[in-house]
């Protein structure tokens, strides 16, 4: 098993620590992990975005020209990853800010409505756990109980009273996602 | 047995937790992109209260390294951590730190240049660490880590090393390397040396205060007399000789059948073990070759893949060919020796390299 | 030359202790070896010759280390206070101090003397102004003066081409770090027991971890300016002195 995913949005959306959560869930299961992250001055504000590597072997290259799963969160990143998906693979995309949806044909697309979903709940920071909730709905890589561990790890001991709202977003996120095509 | 310690870091916070647990007595740093995670972790983990680290943020890169070069000759276990820009400063202090033979470790998480350049990971700094970087006949024992967990096993092995030969030890990293997270093992907590130790092992040199010694000990670089100095070189050069001798470390990933070589360190390294797995599935023959130590270099093993028969060599580089010359000088003109590179920041993908490859050498 | 015995009683001066048997390359009539001397009776007397680390700075004073007999560091140009900040904070129980000259301190060492002092680290500089690089062969140095003749002012410094000379002890004293600094001066008896007390008093007080001293010492290059030693002493008080007058700029302690 070899999973390469690429998470891409705007900074401060929670793309990087979405992918720690993921990478650390993982880590969790024993398996190998690699979370090379876009970093500088374009994580303030500007687009932001990881790829996290999960695989039972060790991960040569950390960098990747094509990816099992992109999850895309706003529009640059769509016109950016959209190709880079390999034939057969997944994208997941959260449908407020894209102007332009998807259109590729030879991939299973699903979409979240997790920022509208977040916003009516009054839970703008459940926004990444929801949407990594989605993601492992439609593709279970870590089993459940390392997400649980994975989580509580990789955020502060400080942000802990957070983790059962987080799981629920994750649980919610799993029930929100549809297929698209 | 105690549970292992597994965690989740980026390359540079390990570097910080490694400093700590392998018992350095002091960092002394200035902030630079892309590494400046490596202060920010150690001023969150306090070591001053925990071993009795000393960690200060100094006003420059060239206080830094002079820092570095004051604890060095008072027998400390100290370093300094930097990115390109940074570490050119430090040369000044780094040809003084050789020179007067003081082990010391130093961190480049390396940078797109030159100039200013950018923040994003390159490799352009080989020439730097390994043929020049200070004035004077002088080399750095020079490291290159390609996962997190290397970065955290090479800062204990970088001290050991400086310490053996009392010389200044370079961990030649880069931005891509220091910003990625990856599984990592840590290691117990080793206990920091006592003063009477350090007496004791470094008495014949460190400059600690005489203590109860009779003869004051003074590191310095000066000598007016060309003969004297030339003592001092020849004494370098012999400590050189026995490294290359007794150091070279590096790794072969399926280069047994090898009809063609990657020669790759650091990042490049990881990226081409999978331009091999994709040439493997192809059907090429293709192996990688990875430095561990550019200084020293691991110029025999390539050598002797050249007389075997392999029928070329390619080095893949973040840059614009810098290891390629000391491949070069391995293959004695045995074989072709070809350069894939990007510069400025910009990163190659595994199938990138394969395509170099073929359009190169394969044609 | 035959070695004549003196009896103790008829002893009136002796070579301190920790000054070494090492003939000192420094001209006659320079200040450096009065300094130097003064140190040396100092570290004894206070018994720290086993826990001094000095730092000696690029410059005529280069070769301070095979003069006083304890533990040195011979910095790169004009980074003492880098290399004695790293010394002291992981000897935190060794007097560390640093011997630097206008040129290596107020010029190519500005920022690392500037930030050691405000940073207040427990170190103590000793440093001679003259006004002048000794070494390189008398070039002007920051504090050399307007209208002073040097190598590289032959018509004498001029504001307009080469910029105005600066006070670096009273710039270091509005410093929160620096909590004794002081001018001083060798070319009397008087001065020399003064400076000696001064630099004591420098050593206690960062031995006491109370932040960073500094103890300028006004002195001569007659060779630098051309001079005999005597004239030299006497041009010093009439155009040195007025512009770098003598005496305590700062006694404080940290701030809260």
């Amino acid at each position: 098993m070899k999973e390469t995913i690429i998470i891409a949005g705007f900074g401060g959306q929670g793309v990087l620590s979405m992918g720690k959560i993921l990478a650390y869930s993982g880590v969790m299961q024993d398996l190998e992990v690699t979370w090379m992250p876009s970093y500088g001055p374009e994580m303030r504000g500007g687009t932001a975005n990881v790829t996290v590597i999960i695989s039972d072997k060790r991960i040569s290259s950390p960098v990747a020209d094509s990816y099992d799963t992109a999850i895309i969160l706003n529009q640059q990143s769509m016109d950016k990853f959209e190709s880079k998906v390999k034939p057969g693979g997944i994208l997941i995309y959260d449908t407020n800010g894209i102007i332009t949806p998807p259109t590729r044909t030879d991939i299973e697309i699903y979409s979240i409505d997790a920022a509208t979903e977040c916003a009516r709940l009054g839970q703008a920071k459940m926004f990444n756990t929801m949407i990594l909730g989605g993601y492992l709905k439609i593709k279970p890589v870590v089993e459940m109980e390392y997400v649980m561990q994975g989580l509580k790890k990789s955020l502060p001991e400080r942000a802990w009273k957070f983790l059962p709202q987080n799981e629920a977003a994750i649980q919610h996120g799993a029930e929100i996602i549809k297929k698209v095509r | 047995m105690a549970e292992k310690e597994v965690k989740l870091m980026k390359g540079n916070e390990v570097i910080a937790h490694a400093a700590v647990r392998c018992g350095c007595d002091g960092y002394f740093g200035y902030p630079i992109t892309p590494q400046s995670e490596v202060m920010e972790t150690l001023m969150e983990l306090k070591p001053w209260e925990s071993t009795g680290m000393v960690v200060l943020q100094a006003e420059s890169e060239v206080s830094s390294i002079n820092m570095v070069y004051g604890g060095a000759a008072t027998g400390k276990k100290v370093m300094t951590s930097s990115s390109s820009p940074g570490v050119s400063l430090m040369s000044e202090g780094l040809s003084y730190l050789a020179a007067c033979e003081l082990p010391c470790l130093v961190v480049n998480c390396q940078r797109g240049g030159p100039g200013l350049g950018t923040i994003q990971p390159s490799q352009g700094d080989y020439f730097q660490a390994c043929k020049g970087g200070g004035h004077g006949d002088f080399h750095l024992l020079v490291l290159a880590p390609a996962s997190v967990q290397e970065m955290y096993d090479f800062v204990g092995l970088g001290f050991d090393l400086a310490f053996k030969y009392r010389i200044p030890a370079l961990l030649l990293a880069d931005g891509a390397i220091g910003q990625m997270m990856e599984k990592v093992v840590f290691s117990p907590q080793l206990p920091r040396r006592s003063d009477e130790q350090i007496a004791q092992e470094c008495g014949s040199w460190a400059a600690c205060g005489k203590g109860s010694r009779k003869e004051r000990n003074v590191a310095t670089s000066l000598f007016l007399q060309p003969d004297e100095l030339e003592v001092l070189n020849d004494r370098l050069q012999a400590k050189y000789r026995e490294i290359e001798a007794n150091e070279v470390r590096y790794e072969e990933f399926m280069c047994d059948d090898a009809e063609y070589i990657l020669v790759a360190f650091g990042s490049s390294a990881r990226i081409c073990s999978a331009t091999v797995e994709m040439a493997r599935e192809q059907g090429i023959k293709l192996g990688l070759l990875r430095p561990i130590t550019l200084y020293p270099f691991p110029y025999e093993p390539l050598k002797q893949m050249a007389e075997r028969g392999v029928k070329g060599f390619m080095s893949v580089e973040l840059n614009a060919g810098q290891m390629v010359e000391d491949v070069r000088l391995a293959i004695e003109g045995k074989a072709p020796v070809t350069h894939y590179g990007r510069t400025g920041g910009v990163i190659f993908n595994p199938e990138s390299v394969l395509e170099a490859l073929k359009t190169n050498l394969l044609k | 030359m035959a070695e004549v015995e003196i009896k103790v009683e008829n002893l009136v001066y002796a070579k301190p202790r920790l000054i070494t048997d090492t003939v000192m390359h420094y001209c006659p009539g320079c200040s450096h070896g009065t300094v130097h001397k003064l140190i040396a009776e100092v570290i004894d007397e206070m018994g720290l010759e086993g826990k001094t680390i000095a730092v000696s700075p690029v410059g005529c004073s280069v070769f301070a280390y095979n003069y006083i007999d304890v533990d040195w560091i011979e910095a790169a140009h004009g980074r003492a206070c880098a290399v004695a900040t790293a010394a002291k904070r992981l000897h935190p129980n060794s007097l560390v101090f640093t011997y630097q000259g206008d040129g290596d301190l107020a010029a190519i060492g500005t920022a690392e003397t500037i930030h050691a002092a405000a940073r207040g680290e427990n170190i103590v500089t000793i440093f001679i102004n003259n006004a002048i690089y000794g070494m390189t062969g008398g070039q002007m140095s920051p504090t050399t003066l307007l209208g002073m003749k040097t190598a590289t002012t032959p018509y004498g410094r001029d504001a307009a081409l080469n910029g105005f000379p600066y006070k670096v002890s009273d710039m270091i004293a509005h410093l929160d770090g620096a909590t004794y600094i002081t001018r001083q001066s060798v070319h009397t008896p008087a001065n020399v027991r003064k400076c000696k007390k001064a630099i004591r008093k420098a050593f206690e007080n960062s031995l006491a971890g109370n932040g960073y001293s500094m103890v300028e010492v006004v002195a001569t290059c007659n060779s630098g300016w051309k001079m005999t030693p005597v004239e030299a002493n006497k041009w010093m008080e009439e155009n040195l002195l007025p512009a770098y007058p003598l005496g305590d700029i700062k006694c404080s302690t940290l701030p809260k």
